[in-house]
């Protein structure tokens, strides 16, 4: 690492989404070494996952990528994917940090990232990054832009890693070996820790999606064409499963789309907060779909409107002149229609429900009256909520967590980075719901307070 | 349009005798569209949660009194708002001035002046019990109070339920003793209607006399029965350890005390009952005892658990008329046909007097039959 010299003091950054992307980035540019750590085979995060960026509709990948190659070729910034933060001694000033870094079973000095050990691999698994809509090989990058755009092997799903069929027998598999010129494949490969002595932390660790399944009446996980917001996201995505055709699972082009608010937020049942970010992709889901879907009749069921950000309510406007439908009231109940038709009094099944289709159920509060409309697909908006491993998090760096599970910042208001230790800062969805022009100020925030603390006194006589 | 002015003093006394919860109401309107009534003729239960917000009127029609207090609104308010305790607390406010439904008035006379809302007389109560060998309840003697509910007392079809459960009882050896006459109906849909002072007369007179003849536990048959003793005579001082048939069916099956020998080949499903499943979170013990069955092959409908369909005979609704093809239970019998069923079991006796009455007036009585959990186990017993 003599290349990345630049000043004596060292900051940790853990999690590599566009929070701790745009820290590392901002600190790194000062000189300041970064040790940036992210559990994932690559960075990007949540935001990698997207098409566009509500509300002016940018390119997410072309506004992304090019910071997540800056950060894998920048010369302060030691890029650690792969890896977790297992231990961390010391105080403000004067971190001993213990990084574990999974094997990847490839050497990544050696793999040029040409990729033909992918298109080889015989062994496919659902992707995660693509939520299940679309497979991956065992040995994989999350998608072709990822950062280090270098493979790892999934173990689990890997042949070479199963027990030969007669004992003392040949492995199944190898064809990587057999195709890798560098020879960069090493089955042998374990896990490692290394140790780095930091003056500051950063944790940008982000979010999770509520599962929707918890909500039974919605139809999550019971109907094939009732999508959560992340699967929404893939499906639209021009890299997708689907080359960015919003279409069903059986290939047709739905004639209408229900999108539902509050899916988890707002409800007691699960999540009391609003998750702040709904409402406005709602309404991008609702551009895509109608600019994509000729003739698409798009249903948001909401609660209030909350479009409270720059060019926001200009953008719900905007959406409300493309046509999208919008009704008062939040959706109560999905089913399909082989199912509904079973369920209800002959003269209140509404007349073009196919079986294949589904119906959602609510009451337009605006006119007092019940509305079930017939669609070809649903999509949910499960609310932001804590990783489930904050708490874990939080005692590894002991940091404090409000009963919703993020952490608290020192002071909401005057110190939204700060946390009750002087050398630990936060930034992003971790500490609460944030949309990403938020999560990206925050991340520069954090990068600054961070810039104040190792001036300080207590940081240089630590 | 109509113009109105928000009248706060009613929705403070709304607050004021139990709807405390009246203003964390943000109208999202998941109780409209969650409630049963939507399938088959709209209940706007969240504009009635509005006018009372405001104090105003227009709740005193047949809405207020549609309400099964089913519990569906309730489980899935994200407010977490005590629904069923507005819909009773405006109630009776109502109550007071008067204006409760006729035949609603009729049920609480007959609880008042004989202690059952079936217009039977009082001396009548027993008959079931001496019939099947009943013993008056001896403390020393038993180890339950039987409580069957009023209706196997004055209901043909309800005394089948308690006719299963003596043999049950004798096949497993439990001692269970009656009160007979002296016990009066339990109050669970008195209170749902509000009237509240009834309601409270009805645990005095039924806790004095749990007390004189020193029960301790009781074994309800209904959930509603089930549910008062155990959720809401507490709140009166009258705390008695309460199970239903149902846990004790599923508690005698898992500890083997019951030889279940005779074969039940059948399809069968099960309906529910909101007073014991969303009321009280008892949803496995019931399928429990049905998988156990032997030769049974268990299915389950669409509406189940927490968003299972109520029969239609709570909240008071028992005694009022509901059109035919608009009574919850018409919806049900086809719901079962469509996922198989050839036996449609619940375990209540609300529920399978609605339930019959459905399968009957859709001429389906050749197609699938009404089964209490008591019948099927007494069945198999052989």
């Amino acid at each position: 690492m003599a290349e990345h010299k630049a000043n004596d003091q060292a900051v940790l950054v853990i999690g590599g989404g566009i929070a701790g992307i745009q820290t590392s980035l901002d600190l790194a540019e000062t000189g300041i070494t970064v040790h940036l750590v992210e559990r994932e085979p690559t960075i990007g995060g949540h935001m990698a996952m997207f098409d566009k960026t509500f509300p002016t509709l940018d390119c997410s990948a072309c506004i992304l990528t090019p910071k997540m190659t800056t950060v894998g070729s920048h010369p302060n910034i030691n890029l650690m994917t792969y890896s977790e933060v297992e231990n961390i001694q010391g105080g403000p000033g004067a971190y001993e940090v213990t990084v574990r870094r999974k094997a990847a079973f490839v050497d990544h000095d050696k793999c040029t990232g040409c990729g033909l050990c992918m298109e080889k691999c015989p062994y496919r698994t659902l992707s995660e990054f693509d939520q299940g809509l679309a497979k991956r090989k065992a040995i994989y990058m999350p998608f072709p832009q990822a950062v280090p755009n270098k493979p790892v092997i999934d173990a689990k799903r890997c042949a070479w890693f199963k027990p030969p069929k007669k004992p003392g027998g040949k492995r199944r598999c190898g064809v990587c070996v057999k195709v890798c010129e560098p020879g960069a494949i090493d089955f042998e490969q374990k896990a490692r820790t290394e140790k780095y002595k930091v003056s500051a932390v950063v944790v940008t660790t982000g979010f999770q999606a509520m599962d929707p399944s918890l909500i039974p009446q919605l139809g999550y996980g019971k109907y094939p064409e009732v999508y959560s917001a992340l699967e929404f996201e893939r499906l639209n995505n021009a890299a997708g499963p689907t080359g960015g055709a919003v279409q069903t699972k059986d290939g047709r082009s739905p004639k209408s789309v229900a999108i539902l608010h509050c899916t988890g937020s707002r409800d007691e049942n699960y999540h009391r907060y609003c998750s702040r970010v709904c409402c406005m992709y709602a309404l991008k889901y609702a551009h895509l779909i109608k600019e994509k879907v000729e003739g698409c009749q798009v249903f948001n069921f909401y609660i209030d409107m909350r479009c409270f950000g720059k060019g926001y309510e200009e953008f719900y406007k905007r959406l409300q002149h493309e046509g999208v439908k919008f009704i008062r009231g939040k959706a109560a109940q999905v089913w399909s229609g082989e199912h509904f038709k079973h369920l209800v009094a002959p003269d209140m099944l509404p007349e073009e429900l196919s079986d294949e289709q589904l119906v959602v159920i609510a009451e337009d509060t605006l006119m007092g009256d019940m509305v079930r409309v017939p669609v070809d697909m649903v999509v949910l908006t499960p609310a932001f909520e804590s990783r489930a491993d904050s708490g874990d998090v939080a005692q590894l760096l002991g940091l404090a967590r409000n009963e919703d599970g993020f952490f608290i910042e020192k002071s909401e208001k005057f110190s939204p980075v700060s946390t009750g230790n002087n050398g630990i800062f936060i930034a992003g969805g971790c500490s609460g719901p944030k949309d990403i022009p938020d999560t990206v100020a925050q991340g520069s925030a954090a990068a600054s307070k961070v810039l104040s603390f190792l001036e300080s006194a207590e940081a240089k006589s630590a | 349009m109509e113009v109105v002015t928000p009248f706060i003093e009613v929705a403070d006394a709304i607050e004021e005798v139990g709807g405390t919860d009246l203003n964390l109401c943000y109208q999202c309107a998941t109780c409209t569209g969650s409630c049963p009534w939507g399938y088959v003729d709209p209940l706007n239960i969240r504009k009635l949660i509005h006018l009372a917000q405001l104090g105003l009127e227009g709740y005193e029609g047949e809405d207020l009194w549609k309400c099964t207090t089913c519990r569906t609104c309730e489980v899935r308010c994200p407010r977490g708002v005590n629904i069923l305790d507005l819909v009773r607390s405006i109630r009776m406010m109502i109550g007071e001035t008067g204006l409760i439904p006729q035949t609603l008035r009729g049920a609480l006379g007959s609880v008042k002046s004989d202690g059952n809302p079936w217009n039977g007389k009082r001396q009548d109560r027993n008959k079931w019990a001496q019939d099947l060998g009943f013993e008056p309840f001896d403390k020393d003697k038993h180890e339950y109070l039987l409580f069957a509910c009023c209706m196997p007392s004055y209901d043909p079809r309800s005394r089948k339920l308690v006719e299963a459960t003596a043999k049950i009882l004798k096949a497993a050896g439990i001692k269970a003793g009656v009160l007979g006459n002296k016990e009066s109906c339990c109050g669970e849909s008195v209170r749902k209607i509000g009237d509240e002072e009834l309601f409270g007369s009805l645990v005095e007179s039924n806790g004095n006399i749990f007390k004189e003849n020193g029960v301790t536990k009781i074994l309800a048959l209904s959930p509603h029965c089930y549910h008062t003793f155990k959720n809401e005579y507490p709140e009166f001082d009258v705390s008695i350890q309460v199970t239903h048939m149902s846990q004790l069916l599923a508690e005698l099956l898992r500890d083997d005390r019951l030889k279940l020998t005779k074969p039940i080949e059948t399809t069968v499903t099960y309906h529910d009952p909101c007073y014991l499943g969303r009321h009280n979170n008892i949803f496995d013990e019931p399928r429990d005892v049905l998988k156990a069955l032997p030769g049974i092959e268990f299915v389950e409908m669409h509406r189940i658990r927490e968003s299972s369909l109520c029969c239609g005979g709570g909240g008071g609704r028992m005694w009022m008329e509901t059109e035919f093809g608009k009574r919850f239970s018409d919806l049900r019998i086809p719901e079962a046909q469509s996922v198989g069923a050839k036996v449609l079991a619940t375990s209540c006796p609300y529920c399978i007097n609605m339930l019959e009455d459905s399968r009957l007036n859709l001429n389906k009585e050749d197609e699938i039959v009404i089964r209490d959990l008591t019948e099927l186990v007494a069945e198999a017993l052989g």
